[in-house]
């Protein structure tokens, strides 16, 4: 194997340019009266060949084998390379136009000064010959006195500067005088392929039309100057043929007209092919398009499978994939062909083994039915089953693109179960996602064993489940196992056979516990606790006072509720332990069982909060207000302390740091105290259901609502910013006390007073600054660290490998565990 | 603190130079030459503590919080 050691940019030599020349261009005929290329002319077909069949004159190859080779023509005249225009300039000015020697000191370039503020003498060291200013004249000329420099001219002096003198210079990459050419390389007719429009006739790429420009002048003034014509009418081609050659390298040069194709477009030449965000960099290599793929908005449908997604019928009929018939499915494809290309699962084109492609249309398609025989391929829509990859940007970790099954929906939206939306860290306010479907049956079955939603329940990150019960389903979770709720045998029924269950119900009523019971696998035993648990000091285990611990045995549901902790994502412990112990297949059933019977329960049930669910009781309120005096008098009692002296400093900090900290403790104590009042008096309703059972929102959330708001702080601290001395004008200066630095002694729902809500204001901006600009450091720190680790591999034995085969680790992850497959990272416990 | 206990410091994992064998069986293992083995500065301070020459693998014995000791080759350069 040849390694790559370095690579090298530099200038072409001449030399070079005919070296890899497989022919010189000598005439700017392009196509005879036969439409064949004329030999010698810019589509010689000794410059590679793109039309099949043909083979290439110089190696042999046909069309995609043989890549192409350079040709050249021989300029006339010499001409500036207008790339390096600026660095002609600089050898120009800096060297004798007599003898070519340096005239300035060798020694001084590139130390304390710049070499556009060194001196140049009057005559040159060397060879006393006296030394005129060049000027640059806009966009490729250069003037001595009246004397306009030729590039002949030009080229003969660089010749006779020294390489050390072209180093000290600062310039690498060949000798100046390349930069003028004599001869210019030809790219092959693969760089700038012909295309044949269906009239028939040839539409020439740009590059060609541009050579073929500079062929004919060329030959133009290669002809006059063997006639030996006038000066004049010879300087008139030349300059003609550095125009040409110019807006051959560049189009958009400053000053100099582009050139135009027929049409009046700018021609594209080479500089514009990179350039800019049409280039061949920001374009093609950056920024790829793919074929079979969609993209549009999401929306939510809890009764699809976790596996599933909801393709529009629109896009199922754009969507293919390419089947070969054979005696097994030919009755089938045959049906997709006579549905045709407008209706559901049906086809598109039809390829003949001979690879003729035939696009299905209503009046065709039963002839193409007569001719379709095994050996042939349909193009068929995607349908029901079908494998394809889902997609939501950032993506950030392999679950943001996993493999779904196709369902084909009505409307026009991507559908999605919702247990998915945390993986994929989508929501349903205009998110879009990204639809690709793999074309062979390898990519199919990759997609399905490594990459489908149900394979990746186990994050890698942290060895739990990522995908779950989120929202409604932990709070319908919750409603349907808590303390007291009992169905009726109708009710029972109606949820379980929604769910999919269908038991035999003997009793005439259930309790909530047993009715959950029916949807946990046989013979599952989990015990935890959940996540409305108060965390007493004893847990008194499955007697709890709280029904807070859950117990399962032998698949029954014995005490505790179903919660955040059970079903959601990085909690669930009943999602984790069936994922563990009966595999993922029985995970996802569970998931959409619960998911379901959650549903069902809360539409039966009706769930809602309303702005009455924000109101504390007088006592409560009154306690609050009680709690807000006493630790003000604290507060005082500390501002009172610290203007006698007598507070105590603690390490490490100023005195009036010490205070701020002793008094922001104060005024949380106010907030805690007030939050403990709240979640211990409130009676349960929705809102607090979904607080306590981690389904949306949390106690803080409620405190803020219906009791107080507290201290606002920015960078942690109560707010100082404003005036001098004081926040706003309607305190005093150096008033230390609560009210006059942010404290909120309103609720939101009572509203906050006009210099409450300034502060407020204050604390919600340093709120989004945070979240814009944490995200962004955080994000790049892991961009970076994936871009250094990405092609990283756990080789076959277990060793984590670089792409060169150099060993990492030894042992990936030196304990050899795929914490997509362990247990909170831990081994499992087999 | 002294070269000589560098080497005996809690937080400097053991090194050891291997023989001959022990290389060959290291590299067999893993299907490699001594060449993709990771690297180490012959002026590494536990290297220059072994005596270790370029050329050299020695192995490390290191902590590690996922599977209690884990061993790493490395090469001499
Ligand atoms: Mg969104
Ligand atoms: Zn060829
Ligand atoms: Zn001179
Ligand atoms: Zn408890």
């Amino acid at each position: 194997m040849v390694m790559i050691d370095k690579i090298k940019f530099k200038l072409l030599s001449p030399k070079m340019i005919q070296n890899m020349s497989a022919i010189s261009i000598t005439t700017s005929d392009v196509y005879d009266a036969d439409a064949y290329p004329v030999e010698g002319g810019v589509m010689d077909t000794r410059m590679g060949v793109i039309d099949p069949g043909i083979r290439c004159k110089t190696c042999g190859g046909r069309s995609g084998e043989c890549q192409g080779h350079f040709g050249d023509i021989e300029l006339a005249k010499p001409v500036y390379n207008i790339i390096y225009i600026k660095y002609i300039k600089t050898f120009l000015t800096y060297t004798c136009n007599s003898c070519g020697a340096m005239l300035v000191d060798k020694d001084k370039i590139g130390t304390e000064k710049s070499i556009s503020k060194l001196a140049v003498p009057k005559t040159c060291p060397s060879c006393s010959e006296p030394v005129e200013k060049i000027k640059f004249e806009r966009p490729m000329s250069f003037k001595k006195g009246n004397h306009v420099i030729t590039p002949e001219e030009a080229r003969e002096q660089f010749e006779k500067i020294p390489d050390e003198d072209v180093k000290a210079l600062g310039f690498s990459g060949g000798r100046p005088e390349w930069m003028i050419l004599t001869i210019l390389p030809v790219p092959s007719i693969t760089t700038r392929p012909s295309i044949t429009l269906t009239s028939g006739e040839r539409s020439e790429d740009d590059l060609t039309h541009k050579l073929v420009d500079i062929v004919r002048i060329n030959q133009r003034l290669l002809n006059n100057l063997e006639i030996g014509a006038p000066e004049f009418i010879l300087d008139d081609l030349w300059e003609l043929l550095q125009y040409h050659v110019s807006t051959y390298f560049n189009n958009e040069l400053s000053g100099v007209p582009p050139a135009r194709h027929r049409s009046g477009r700018q021609l594209k030449t080479l500089s514009q092919r990179l350039k800019s965000k049409d280039g061949r960099f920001r374009h093609n290599l950056t920024g790829k398009r793919v074929n079979f793929s969609a993209r549009t908005v999401i929306s939510p449908d809890p009764m699809i499978s976790v596996n599933e997604v909801g393709i529009p019928e629109a896009i199922a009929r754009e969507l293919t994939i390419p089947i070969r018939a054979t005696k097994d499915n030919i009755d089938d494809l045959k049906a997709c062909i006579m549905k045709g290309p407008d209706v559901k699962d049906g086809a598109n084109y039809v390829i003949r083994p001979d690879g003729l492609k035939k696009k299905i249309i209503d009046l065709n398609k039963e002839y193409i039915m007569n001719e379709f025989s095994e050996g042939y391929i349909i193009e068929k829509h995607i349908s029901d089953g079908d494998i394809v990859l889902f997609n939501r940007q950032p993506s950030l970790h392999k679950m943001s693109l996993m493999a779904h099954r196709v369902k084909v929906l009505p409307y026009k939206t991507f559908r999605l179960n919702l247990t998915v939306c945390t993986p994929y860290n989508a929501d349903f306010d205009g998110d879009e996602m990204n639809v690709h479907v793999p074309q062979t049956a390898e990519a199919r079955a990759e997609a399905e064993q490594l990459m489908l939603v149900e394979q990746n329940i186990r994050s890698p990150r942290f060895g739990g489940p990522i995908i779950g019960g989120v929202q409604d389903f932990i709070s319908g979770g919750y409603l349907i196992t808590k303390e007291g709720t009992v169905v009726s045998k109708e009710l029972a029924s109606q949820l379980l056979f929604k769910v999919g269950v269908m038991p035999e119900l003997k009793k005439e009523s259930y309790t909530g516990k047993e009715l959950f019971s029916f949807i946990l696998p046989k013979g599952l035993d989990v015990e935890y606790q959940s996540n409305v648990c108060r965390k007493c000091n004893k847990c008194k285990k499955e007697k709890c006072d709280n029904d807070a611990y859950v117990k399962v045995v032998d698949g029954q549901f014995i005490s505790g509720v179903i919660d955040k902790n059970a079903i959601a994502p990085f909690k669930g412990e009943i999602l984790d332990k069936i994922d563990l112990d009966y595999g993922h297949r029985e995970a996802v059933i569970f998931l959409e069982r619960v998911t379901r019977l959650a549903t069902e329960y809360l539409m039966y049930r009706g769930f809602t909060i309303s702005v009455s669910e924000e109101d504390i009781s007088d006592a409560v309120k009154k306690e609050i207000n009680k709690f807000v005096d006493e630790h003000f008098m604290k507060v005082y009692a500390l501002i009172d302390d610290f203007k006698n002296g007598k507070i105590e400093v603690q390490p490490g900090l100023t005195p009036d740091e010490t205070l701020e900290g002793l008094i922001l403790g104060e005024l949380y104590e106010v907030v805690n105290k007030s939050q403990n009042l709240i979640a211990k008096e409130a009676k349960e309703n929705d809102a607090l259901i979904m607080a306590k059972t981690g389904a949306r929102g949390s106690i803080q959330n409620l405190t803020f609502m219906a009791g107080i708001i507290g201290p606002e702080t920015v960078q942690g601290h109560r707010i100082f910013r404003g005036y001098k001395g004081r926040t706003l004008p309607h305190y005093k200066k150096g008033d230390l006390s609560a009210e006059a630095h942010g404290f909120v002694r309103s609720c939101y729902k009572k509203g906050l007073s006009p210099t409450e809500f300034f502060f407020e204001a204050m604390k919600g901006r340093e709120g989004i600054m945070d979240s814009s600009l944490k995200t962004r450091i955080s994000g790049y720190m892991q961009r970076r660290l994936v871009n250094a680790l990405q092609d990283i591999i756990v080789a076959k034995d277990h060793s984590a490998r670089d792409s060169i085969g150099g060993v990492i680790q030894f042992v990936a992850g030196e304990d050899g565990i795929d914490p997509a497959k362990s247990d909170g990272g831990k081994l499992l416990n087999i | 603190m002294k070269d000589e206990e560098i080497i005996d410091h809690v937080l400097v994992p053991k090194h050891k130079i291997l023989d001959k064998k022990e290389i060959e069986t290291v590299c067999k293992k893993y299907g490699i030459t001594v060449k993709d083995l990771p690297k180490i500065l012959k002026d590494d301070p536990a290297v220059k503590m072994l005596g270790a020459k370029p050329g050299d693998v020695v192995s490390i014995e290191r902590i590690s919080s996922t599977s209690g000791i884990s061993v790493y080759y490395r090469t001499v350069i």
